[in-house]
């Protein structure tokens, strides 16, 4: 199979045009926006269905990225190795990737719901939070589609030959272009949504994911801090020097 | 022992008229933006009455502070550090804002802007949440000086928890109702459950001054400290997505300043100062097992600054001597642990809280009065103690989990100073027996009177700067020898200046500068030297003799101008800096 200039651009160069606005967005805004960086709950203006959807969304979101990484990052011959045939692979990959994918799609369902009829929930909404939610909900609605369009198509479409050699051959920076273009066009849209959310992730309140607080379980309660030295050591801002 | 230096404050609640100006000044100072309107660092509650937020203190509802474990151990009410991120995404005990208040203003266009008609315009109330017009129902006194009567003091949970256990126990009705007002800001717990329950790390306590405070740089939004605070004193700005609390005024109090708070009170009844503790202890006393010995515990691990093996340990700890001088005037420590007239607020929540109040005692003279007694005996002063208005219960269920016993020793200490005072006030012989009868004698009443009474203000506030602890590390002490031969030593380094040229390395301090270059001038021959640049002129310190060489730029000659073409040549009177101003 012969690859065209578009597959070149969207499977061989995209992906790493993400990865350098990726990294290199969130290096910049944990540079520079360090106080903007925070989950900016809402939880204070409405609870009751924040208590639902909240859970339901980011819970089902982590066994969505487990599963994203178990299929993409394992190949197939190594499951096999350990005696998952092909096909119960795919029926506990569809089944607990569709219970996963719809509490999300609920979850998510629910707090957009929340956020538009709730007064002060959607006051609080930025026009940059909306531009999130469209990518976020394309991404979740694109996936799931895929998997269950799949799955309904019988044999379905195999991305353990397709997209996944591709996304590993990225990560030693040669691109398997032509076996990422033989996927179904329902992966091309799910990769390219998901690349989408990606470049906007570090310009968005999504950053909030960077910063999971796992240290929590490691460091004594109570945190003792010493004040920075006092105005004398403190450096001088631009603008702020000393007479 | 490990001594740690705590800031902390007394409250005199016999001298609070509950006029919020407290509370306005700290608003106007800290809270007065967008996303903290419904905030409230400072807040004058009137007791009985369930508070702000409305039954803070009820924790089976809210779940804060600590409670000790089947194992003797403390932990978090709300639940350990497993529990919290697994609650991460939808805190399920966080106040919502109608327990605070909805923050609202009013529409004053429209009683400039409306257009003529038959109606008086009306400034209509306008949430500050959302904009639309609201029905303002709530607010962060709307309880104030009993309003809402019965029904709504009934519903604070000390009432309440009385209730239980006797019908009659507290009145509301109008006849026999009470009042007094507790004003609160944070607590600066020694123990505190907002930073324990922080998941980021965000929350801290300051090492030199025992000030909590919120790294705004580092919190993420979790909200888990709202939470774990049982006086519910850490706010959600819910613009910024970060949590925000009192600070103690901490700029003021660095440099020696009380807080608004303190600074603005009209009674004069705040009292700030620091406290000496042993931090090793904190945990072990904060876990006793009966509440009610909290207050003993808590008591137990402040330490005495005039004791030289505290203060021994003071200084091993870095504590500096400016601090510890500060420790042993504090009248903070006085009230708290000499005179033992201060309780803390809800010692049963297990935070070990740093702000302390002296219960109101009053009106009880003038009730005695009124039955025909001398309401200012010490003998009728002692027994009225449990015949107050304001029910010992009710006082000892807010400052010691429960325990009446210390709560009537604080009265019975006040009422034996008025009854002592009033001998003193009218030249009678003074009666030894009346502080005797406290555990006190007359030197020690007569100072507790001056600071409570008197209550000068270099007395109420005793509050070391952070500067002078720090002083031996300002570079006006230092003498920077950063390398061999660098201008501490006189040269200019090893080729005539720092490793990577003039602007690198650290700077020198100005005063080392300034120093070398008056002796070199001073014991020079000529005016200076042009061939190094120690010799250029530093204005600051020239001596306004002569015109030596680098004051200057060299003159350029008639032909140089020339050459620059910048036409013709201004006229050149010779001498002096007159002639070469451009």
């Amino acid at each position: 199979m012969t690859t065209n200039w578009i597959d070149v651009l969207l499977w061989g160069v995209l992906p790493y045009v993400m990865v350098v606005v990726l990294v290199g967005g969130t290096i910049w805004r944990y540079r520079y926006d360090r106080f903007g960086w925070t989950t900016r709950s809402s939880e204070l203006h409405e609870s009751r269905l924040l208590r639902i959807g909240s859970p339901l969304f980011h819970f089902g979101l982590l066994v969505v990225i487990v599963g994203h990484v178990i299929g993409l990052v394992i190949p197939a011959s190594w499951t096999a190795a350990v005696g998952v045939t092909q096909e119960a692979y795919h029926v506990q990959a569809l089944v607990l990737g569709g219970i996963a994918g719809f509490s999300t799609l609920a979850g998510i369902a629910i707090l957009i719901y929340r956020r538009r009829t709730t007064g002060p929930v959607f006051s609080a909404t930025t026009r940059n939070d909306k531009v999130m939610y469209v990518v976020l909900v394309a991404a979740i609605v694109a996936g799931l589609a895929t998997t269950l369009l799949g799955a309904a198509g019988g044999e379905g479409h195999d991305y353990r030959a397709s997209v996944s050699p591709w996304f590993r051959s990225l990560f030693v920076l040669q691109p398997d272009i032509a076996s990422m273009a033989a996927a179904s066009t329902g992966f091309h849209v799910h990769t390219l949504i998901g690349m989408a959310l990606f470049v906007i992730w570090p310009f968005t309140r999504l950053v909030h994911a960077f910063t999971a607080p796992l240290q929590y379980l490691f460091r004594p309660y109570i945190v003792y801090r010493s004040r920075a030295g006092g105005p004398a050591a403190r450096p001088a801002r631009r603008g702020w020097e000393r007479v | 022992m490990r001594v740690m230096a705590q800031i902390g404050m007394v409250m005199n609640l016999d001298k609070c008229i509950g006029c919020h100006t407290c509370s306005v000044t700290c608003k106007q100072a800290w809270t007065n933006r967008g996303g903290v309107e419904y905030v409230w660092f400072n807040n004058v509650e009137t007791r009985p009455g369930q508070g702000y937020p409305r039954r803070y203190a009820d924790q089976e509802r809210w779940r804060g502070g600590w409670v000790r474990n089947r194992r003797g151990r403390l932990q978090l009410r709300a639940g350990g550090r497993w529990r919290k991120l697994a609650t991460i995404f939808a805190n399920p005990v966080l106040p919502h804002i109608s327990d605070y208040y909805e923050p609202w203003t009013y529409d004053y266009e429209t009683l400039t802007e409306a257009p003529l008609g038959d109606d008086f315009p009306v400034a209509q109330p306008r949430s500050l949440l959302t904009g639309e017009p609201m029905q303002v129902e709530w607010s962060a006194n709307w309880d104030d000086d009993l309003g809402g009567g019965p029904e709504v003091g009934a519903q604070d949970p000390v009432v309440e928890k009385l209730r239980r256990e006797s019908e009659d126990a507290v009145k509301l009705d109008y006849e026999r109702a009470f009042m007094f007002f507790l004003p609160r800001i944070c607590e600066h717990c020694l123990n505190p459950s907002c930073v324990a329950s922080c998941p980021s790390g965000a929350m801290y306590k300051r090492a030199e001054d025992g000030i909590v405070l919120v790294d705004q740089d580092q919190c993420r939004g979790w909200r888990m400290c709202v939470t774990g605070c049982p006086y519910k004193k850490v706010y959600f700005n819910h613009r910024t997505g970060k949590a925000e609390k009192c600070t103690f005024c901490y700029p003021r109090v660095e440099v020696g300043l009380p807080t608004v708070c303190s600074e603005t009170c009209v009674g004069r009844l705040r009292y700030i100062g620091l406290f000496l503790y042993d931090v090793d202890r904190v945990g072990e006393a904060a876990a006793v097992p009966d509440e009610q010995d909290l207050y003993e515990a808590q008591l137990d691990i402040l330490l005495d600054p005039a004791d030289p093996d505290v203060v021994r340990a003071a200084r091993r700890e870095g504590i500096p001597e400016d601090w510890i001088a500060a420790a042993q005037r504090s009248p903070v420590y006085k009230l708290a642990k000499e005179y033992r007239v201060a309780l803390p607020l809800h010692p049963e929540f297990r935070t070990m809280p740093m702000v302390w109040y002296v219960p109101p005692l009053s009106p009880v003279v003038d009730r005695l009065t009124e039955t025909g007694h001398d309401g200012e005996s010490a003998a009728n002063l002692f027994g009225a103690v449990d015949a107050l208005r304001i029910p010992v219960e009710y006082l000892a269920e807010l400052f010691t989990a429960g325990d009446p016993e210390p709560v009537r020793d604080v009265l019975n200490t006040l009422a034996a100073m008025r009854a002592f005072m009033r001998d003193v006030t009218l030249g009678r012989e003074v009666d030894e027996s009346i502080p005797a009868a406290v555990g006190m004698d007359g030197a020690q009443i007569m100072e507790m009177y001056r600071l409570l009474a008197i209550a000068k203000y270099d007395e109420r506030y005793v509050i070391p700067t952070a500067y002078e602890g720090e002083a031996h590390q300002l570079e006006e002490l230092a003498c920077s020898l950063d390398f061999e031969g660098g201008p501490g030593m006189g040269g200019e380094g090893p080729d005539g200046g720092p490793p990577f040229g003039e602007a690198s390395g650290r700077p020198v301090p100005v005063s080392v500068e300034t120093f070398h270059a008056l002796a070199d001038r001073q014991t020079a021959d000529d005016f200076g030297d042009t061939e190094s640049r120690r010799g250029r002129v530093n204005l600051l310190n020239w001596d306004g003799r002569g015109r030596p060489e680098g004051l200057f730029p060299p003159r350029r000659t008639a032909a140089e101008r020339a050459r620059d073409g910048n036409g013709s040549p201004p006229p050149d009177d010779g001498d002096g800096p007159a002639g070469d101003a451009r």
